[in-house]
């Protein structure tokens, strides 16, 4: 039962906001969550990759949430040029739903209480204590108190303009993607993933494989939003299936959008802290957001929640988050924002170029190093700069 | 006035995301549009699957 007060309130049940609840309920003070959906972790916009060892610092996962172990990258050139190489930071796909769920236990274990198909639809001013919020649950109207609200409620995020943050993302500033995952893949590989690079397939993006199985990979595409007007996302998909994995068969399709914009400039307002998609804190060059979202979630969590036990839970409280997420995160990804925006200028032809010093070599004479010292030699600084990041995740 | 196809809206919420007016709103299981919508064309333009479009105010009178 929706209860009239609570410490915090956060909205919005995937990682980020699973993780904020954890964390705010392990301080002793009362959580709930609401997600607008009727189920955790579904449905699945996500390519589900994450860096093992920094999964590794936020939570001890369940091995049933784990899909496949990567230990090889392969980037695909415009001319189909391929580079494979192993990386030092192996990776995992996850099972989403079942990793949402897994945090979600997680977050009710430590005393959250989750609501499904609540949606908040407004919140009023924060009267120096705490903030009202107003919910739908199923078609029932409630009206709550709460002295934290975190909002996790991901790229369509409202709270934070209810707020008076300014949050909406420039068309160039976000990328909009098409994925399926499937099945009756004939040429993938269980550990590796795949990035395809070509303005003809994702303009401004790229196209990934993630492996789930021997033959079942998420493959899907993110395309710039600025070059979204015709053709749109999905046709560029089916092209792309068509040309290179006819055989697949599709188990899931979504369609989604990827913020990968510089993370908003504020991330608080008096009893109000912003989180995940919502804040815009995936990282602009991979697109990859789930370690960030939960990154952002414990901080915001214990905060919050330390806020409430020191009966302050105004900005001036709640800054310190924002702060750490500046310092930290936020400051490399704002420079991996740059990174991407340069990125956006190099051309077919010279990605073939690059990719072509490395045709004739064998997979195992293939090293980072030298992949970053062809990239160095044909330009930039940029392209070892973007390869670092893309291995990290 | 901006038009929504239901076949086609995933649900994504791109549109909302991009609006610089806060018109579009998501639930569940509908999209909706309020009031305040200028034309703008920009969340026509980002829909990844093309559920969005503008119609004509003549058409959309009928």
């Amino acid at each position: 039962m929706i209860k009239k007060d609570y410490d915090v309130v956060v909205v919005g049940g995937g990682p980020a906001g699973t993780m904020a609840a954890q964390h705010a309920a392990k301080q002793g003070v009362s959580v709930a969550l609401f997600e607008k959906d009727r189920e955790i972790g579904i449905p699945v916009r996500c390519a589900e990759g994450v860096s093992k060892k920094f999964l590794k610092k936020y939570i001890d996962i369940d091995p049933q949430c784990i899909a496949s172990e990567i230990n090889k990258v392969r980037f695909v050139s415009p001319a189909k040029q391929k580079i494979d190489f192993t990386t030092l930071n192996p990776g995992l796909v996850l099972h989403r739903r079942l990793f949402d769920h897994f945090l979600a236990e997680k977050a009710s274990e430590a005393g959250a209480q989750i609501f499904m198909k609540s949606y908040v639809h407004g919140m009023d001013n924060y009267d120096g204590k705490s903030r009202k919020i107003f919910i739908k649950h199923f078609d029932q109207e409630f009206t709550v108190n709460a002295k934290v609200v975190i909002a996790a409620d991901g790229v369509e995020s409202r709270i934070g303009r209810f707020a008076g943050i300014k949050t909406f993302v420039k068309p160039e500033d976000i990328d909009v993607c098409v994925q399926a995952t499937m099945g009756n893949l004939k040429n993938i590989d269980p550990t590796r993933i795949e990035m395809w690079v070509s303005n003809k397939w994702a303009p401004g993006g790229y196209a990934w494989v993630f492996p789930k199985g021997p033959e079942i990979a998420n493959i899907g595409l993110g395309i710039c939003g600025k070059f979204t007007n015709k053709p749109s996302a999905l046709s560029y998909f089916k092209n792309f299936i068509k040309e290179n994995f006819p055989e697949g068969s599709a188990l899931t399709t979504v369609a989604g959008g990827v913020p990968v914009a510089k993370h908003l400039e504020r991330l608080v307002s008096d009893g109000v802290m912003l989180i995940g998609d919502a804040a815009r804190q995936a990282n602009p060059l991979t697109g990859g957001g789930i370690l960030s979202g939960m990154a952002a979630g414990m901080i915001s969590g214990k905060i919050g929640a330390q806020g409430v036990l020191q009966s302050d839970t105004s900005y001036n409280y709640l800054k310190e988050y924002e702060q750490i997420w500046k310092k930290g995160i936020g400051k490399e990804y704002n420079r991996f924002y740059r990174l991407k925006n340069n990125l956006l200028n190099l051309s077919d032809e010279k990605f073939i170029k690059i990719a072509s010093e490395f045709e004739n070599l064998k997979e195992e004479d293939i090293t980072i190093t030298k992949i970053v010292v062809a990239a160095v030699k044909n330009n930039p600084k940029l392209v070892k700069d973007a390869m670092l990041a893309f291995i990290g995740f | 006035m901006i038009k929504i196809n239901k076949n086609k809206c995933d649900l994504c919420g791109s549109c909302v995301a991009v609006c610089p007016m806060d018109s579009i709103e998501m639930f569940e299981t509908y999209l909706k549009i309020n009031k305040n919508c200028n034309e703008c064309m920009i969340c026509v333009h980002i829909c990844p699957v093309e559920a969005l479009t503008k119609e004509d105010s003549d058409r959309s009178n009928v």
